[in-house]
């Protein structure tokens, strides 16, 4: 990015400038309603759901197609350490980590059987996996409760650092912080880290090696790599940044069910990596915070811009969402094959010059 | 001479039906440019692919400095010290070249996640030295000008330097060479010739596959010549130019009669 290199001086300005308007976000839109709070916050779960997708199908080229199970994994893992569920309570630093942990070995488990297939196959067996996390919660009641099946686990725990539970809502004088401001500022923590890694790994010598793998395997493994830890460090690093995703989701729901992990959203996500820019930190990014802004956008303009027009709606949100949705696909493959912030190498490989 | 570094003993490798390779033996003295001759299709990229790990073979044994390698995996012999080209160029082509001779130095660089992540000052001092390492080969093969030039925008010529940077980059003790002249004209297989000239007096072992005669023949220290999958000979370039059996090869017998 332009502001991250250009000269010193103008770089601290722009830091700064977008530090602020961070900051101030979530005062702002919730005067627009607390809902956008809400959903912005449910966007930055997006993009580091999207962000670790990316070092998967992004940096080494494995395409997912299950990947929402890590999540899903995440978001159980803090459930039942911290519900009525099991009458456990542990504190959030602490399960975060084993959300990452075990989402991180579901990760090398599914890597691990996949490590000889490519595109299409790969996706197939990804996809399958996806859907057997997904049917495993729903039936992991019987014949011991682990999950609770389709009903779902509720009461889950809030996150609270020291005495500031974000459950609720904190006054300070004037200014009412919800509980979805505090949980803004700690996914905005999370997210920062998760990029800064994102950006370290992609340039370190476990990234081009990534990169190689993508390129040509077979070179990669005769220059002496071992594409094979490689590969499973691409899907374990991935996984654990979707379970983390997943125990903060946890976290603000306060309640999950095996409905919010549906193929639909391992789809989404895939979306939101492609249409960004596979390969591409800022690219991802701003994929998932299009993906997930524009619905919303929709859900709340769509309804009152036709009832002024016509008197009546005509198009429902959800439609025009699913139409505007294939449009901007065609659109895509036409004008920006690789994503809307393409990736340089990405970029490279998609076009078809001399050669 | 001591203990030769290569030494490859009955080596045989079947797809289906088709005898590729069968008892091949021959051994390789370090320090040697050795090469490996024979029309096309007589299974020297075979027998390259047998001995990088890529092909698992069906009989013989192979051994680098004393210790066996059938079975390994091709990046543990990369590990051990044996490095190649390919002869259908495979370089990392939507990367830079510096990023291609940057990739080689893995085998030889130990940063992980925790490194990468941290950048600690370990991992920062590795980072820089691999880039170091990666323009010093570059200048050495003669691309220094085209370090940030995307591989796959080099003329062929430079391709193929850029794939021995590539694999001097993982320190090899044996640089396995598919075909290096392949595509070159005349001046840049003058170049070529040096380049190998040099990389044998830095103490590396040359397996070469060429088919231009004037290159191996000139440059070689022992040269076997495979047809049809069988050694039919080996020997000095001037016994194998003489060689009754490998001229039948080259030529074919229904000439004189």
């Amino acid at each position: 990015m332009n502001i991250l290199n250009g000269n010193p001086r103008n770089k601290w300005i722009g830091l700064a400038l977008i530090a602020i308007a961070l900051i101030a976000l979530p005062f702002v839109l919730a005067q627009a309603g607390t809902a956008w709070v809400r959903i912005t916050n449910y966007a930055i779960l997006f993009v580091l759901l999207s962000l670790g997708l990316n070092i998967v199908v992004g940096f080494a080229g494995l395409l997912d197609l299950g990947y929402i199970a890590f999540y899903a994994v995440g978001a159980y893992v803090y459930a039942l350490l911290a519900s009525p569920h099991f009458g456990l309570h542990l504190p959030w630093w602490m399960i975060l980590p084993i959300g990452a942990f075990v989402a991180c070995v579901f990760g090398i488990l599914l890597g691990t059987p996949t490590l000889k297939l490519r595109g299409d196959y790969l996706a197939i067996v990804t996809l399958g996996f996806g859907e057997i996390i997904r049917i495993l919660m729903n039936n992991l009641s019987e014949p011991f409760n682990l999950t609770n099946g389709p009903k779902g686990i509720s009461g889950i725990d809030s996150i609270k650092l020291g005495g500031l539970d974000f459950g609720y809502t904190t006054r300070i004088g004037e200014i009412a912080i919800t509980g979805s401001i505090k949980y803004y500022f700690f996914l905005l923590v999370v997210l920062l880290v998760v990029i800064v890694i994102n950006f370290r790994l992609q340039n370190s010598r476990i990234g081009r090696a990534w990169e190689a793998i993508r390129e040509d395997e077979m070179a990669a493994r005769a220059m002496g790599i071992n594409t094979t830890r490689m590969k499973l460090l691409a899907f374990a690093m991935g996984a654990s940044f979707g379970g983390i995703a997943g125990g903060i989701f946890s976290a603000i729901q306060g309640f999950i069910s095996p409905e919010s992990f549906v193929l639909n959203e391992s789809i989404m996500v895939l979306a939101m990596v492609v249409l960004g820019g596979m390969g591409n930190i800022w690219g991802v990014v701003l994929g998932a915070v299009l993906l997930s802004f524009v619905p919303e956008l929709l859900r709340y303009t769509v309804e009152p811009a036709q009832q002024a027009l016509f008197g009546r709606q005509i198009i429902e949100a959800e439609v025009l969402r699913m139409l505007l949705f294939g449009l901007a696909m065609v659109l895509m493959m036409l004008y920006r094959p690789a994503g809307l912030l393409p990736s340089a190498v990405r970029k490279r490989e998609l076009t078809r010059d001399e050669s | 001479m001591s203990q030769p570094i290569l030494e490859i003993r009955g080596i045989a490798k079947r797809f289906g039906g088709l005898s590729a390779l069968s008892d091949v033996s021959f051994s390789i003295e370090a320090g040697a440019i050795f090469g490996l001759i024979g029309p096309n299709g007589a299974g020297k990229t075979t027998l390259f692919n047998v001995l990088t790990g890529l092909y698992v073979h069906d009989e013989g044994t192979f051994a680098y400095k004393g210790q066996a390698l059938q079975g390994m995996t091709p990046d543990r012999i990369a590990a051990l010290g044996i490095a190649r080209t390919f002869q259908n160029i495979r370089l990392f082509a939507n990367l830079s070249a510096v990023e291609n001779v940057m990739i080689g130095r893995h085998v030889r660089t130990h940063a992980g996640v925790w490194g990468a992540i941290t950048r600690n000052a370990a991992t920062r001092a590795e980072e820089s030295a691999i880039e170091k390492r990666a323009h010093e080969l570059l200048k050495f093969v003669g691309l220094d000008a085209r370090a940030n030039e995307l591989a796959k925008h080099l003329s062929y010529g430079d391709q193929r330097r850029l794939e021995i940077a590539r694999a001097l980059a993982t320190d090899p003790a044996v640089l396995a060479l598919d075909e290096p002249a392949a595509g070159m004209n005349a001046t840049e297989k003058a170049a070529l010739r040096e380049l190998l000239e040099a990389i044998r007096r830095q103490g590396i072992t040359i397996l070469l596959i060429e088919h231009d005669v004037k290159l191996v023949m000139g440059l070689c220290d022992r040269i076997a010549v495979l047809d049809y999958g069988k050694k039919i000979a080996e020997g000095l370039p001037a016994e194998v130019q003489k060689d009754p059996k490998v001229i039948e090869a080259y030529l074919g017998t229904d000439v004189a009669a």
